[in-house]
């Protein structure tokens, strides 16, 4: 009992990361209707800008953060103007086919990237604090997952804030959910689409520090996080970043319940079956409008 | 104030709107008739930015409008409530008509704005926290006509505002057009409801396959026999034919 209760706990806390890796792809998909399939390999980047500030500087990695959000705004918005502001302009219907050639090719060439700089080695960025767990009654809590939870739900948090608060926000809500009529309502809507992009490589960056800090990062990690992203996006649905975070934490602890019943490799059949369930009962996820 | 013509639009191979010529000067009201299918509204979204026409020109105090985006024509004074609304369904009323001042020369003024729009229609503002579409057809339409009116535009282009409406409601809809425009805005108005567009109109247009096939004042038009036989039905022209 005690043991399931154990995995059920360390579900928990990768499914917080799993929902912050999957709001920024939900953010994208849900304005421009693009499917960024480099969205891990964003999250892979994110990581090892810690893991440099890290090894270089001696910068803490939680404190990174300050460092790394700005840098994927700035990278986001990059890849927009040089890729994916391209995209927006074909119709709706071929948008998500060419996003698909467009993120399968970025993919590709970050991952190559990133065996250039940093090798293929699996790297992690060890702390003081690292080894610290919090322990209730027989169930240990890892201090540094526990934190990346927190920084997941505050992140999140931040972001429902700025959509519901900020001008530009409510911009790209309006956008979200009927871009001609955003249009009518005097919105630039290319600005609309390039400060979602920015956000949600942005939220990809801080997932990949907080991956890297409490697990670890390498080249390839980037396809198994667009995966899972992608599985919480179908589960939770368009429209409620607090509902992907949800979604995320519903992952986590279906894949360690699975693997605490079936055994190991069944952790990540679970993720597959969830996204075939919820497409064929409730297309529109848990969350979804 | 607005200048179209020869307008050529469509879509893909198909021609909605050959040669239109029209215009629309300050604190008018112009009605656009037509059957489904004349390409009225075609006609609208070009103006908005929506469409890229064809041929023709656009002219908006001078400026030419088609090389302008949607965002850009909304900040020169020109608004559209389009066809079906088109509102922001999961977010509240309040919040709709506040997007509807996004326009950076409005946008800091968005609060008396919006006091305008509760004064036209109070029954928004009881209603400000509820998500759009819990409301009624006529009410979402007065959010659709408010949100509009937040751009504060010189130009109101409304898409067959009254469809779906109980008459009760095009009354209401009608009187709010009315007093908007005696507020010193001008209206361009598509309608199927042609006894109500021509109750109100100073002018029209009649638009058929495409094409102007007449214009007149609203009471001109009202009494035309072809419009009669056309939009107005067998008993409009039965009792002009009474004894």
């Amino acid at each position: 009992m005690t043991i399931i209760a154990q995995q059920l706990i360390l579900g928990v806390l990768i499914g917080g990361l799993y929902g912050l890796a999957a709001a920024g792809l939900s953010l994208v998909f849900g304005v421009m209707r693009v499917l960024n399939v480099a969205h891990g390999e964003l999250i892979m980047l994110g990581g090892y800008g810690a893991f440099w500030l890290a090894t270089l500087l001696g910068v803490d990695p939680f404190a990174s953060l300050l460092l790394v959000i700005p840098g994927s705004l700035l990278l986001g918005a990059l890849l927009y103007w040089g890729l994916f502001g391209f995209v927006v302009r074909a119709h709706e219907e071929t948008r998500v086919k060419n996003s698909l050639l467009i993120g399968f090719g970025l993919a590709l060439a970050l991952h190559a990237l990133a065996v250039r700089l940093w090798t293929a080695d699996e790297r992690s960025i060890p702390t003081s604090y690292s080894g610290a767990v919090l322990t209730v009654g027989d169930l240990a809590i890892p201090l540094v997952r526990l934190a990346t939870l927190a920084f997941a739900l505050l992140l999140i948090g931040a972001l429902q804030l700025l959509l519901s608060r900020w001008r530009w926000g409510k911009a790209i809500r309006a956008t979200a959910e009927d871009w001609q009529a955003a249009l009518l309502t005097g919105i630039d809507i290319r600005r609309a689409y390039l400060l979602a992009f920015a956000l949600g490589t942005a939220l990809a960056g801080a997932a990949g520090t907080l991956v890297t800090v409490a697990y670890s990062v390498s080249p390839s990690i980037g396809l198994e996080w667009t995966l899972k992203a992608l599985i919480v996006v179908v589960l939770a649905g368009l429209g409620s970043m607090i509902g992907t975070f949800i979604g995320g934490l519903v992952l986590g602890v279906a894949e360690a319940a699975s693997a605490a019943t079936f055994g190991g490799p069944y952790r990540e059949i679970i993720g597959l079956v969830i996204f075939v369930v919820v497409l064929a009962v409730r297309p529109r996820g848990l969350f979804g409008r | 104030m607005l200048e179209i013509t020869g307008l050529e639009a469509g879509y893909g191979d198909v021609r909605a709107v050959s040669g239109v010529t029209l215009s629309i000067a300050a604190g008018e009201i112009v009605a656009l008739l037509g059957p489904n299918g004349a390409g009225k509204s075609t006609l609208l979204n070009c103006v908005a930015g929506l469409v890229r026409p064809w041929a023709g020109a656009i002219h908006w105090d001078g400026e030419d409008l088609r090389a302008l985006d949607t965002h850009l024509v909304i900040e020169r004074g020109v608004a559209l409530v389009p066809e079906g609304r088109r509102l922001f369904g999961g977010m509240t009323v309040q919040e709709n008509l506040e997007l509807g001042a996004f326009a950076a020369r409005v946008w800091a003024d968005r609060r008396a704005a919006l006091d305008r729009v509760f004064a036209l229609f109070p029954v928004l503002a009881e209603r400000r926290r509820t998500p759009v579409q819990a409301l009624s057809g006529g009410q979402q339409q007065m959010v659709a006509v408010g949100r509009a009116l937040m751009a504060s535009p010189r130009l109101l282009m409304l898409d067959e505002p009254s469809l779906g409406l109980a008459p009760r409601l095009v009354d209401t809809i009608l009187k709010a057009l009315d007093a908007i425009n005696r507020a010193g805005v001008a209206v361009f108005l598509v309608e199927q409801n042609v006894p109500a567009a021509l109750s109100l109109a100073h002018r029209g247009y009649l638009l058929e396959g495409g094409r102007i096939v007449g214009e007149g004042s609203g009471a001109a038009l009202l009494a035309d026999a072809h419009v009669r036989r056309a939009y107005l039905g067998p008993l409009a022209v039965r009792t002009e034919n009474a004894p």
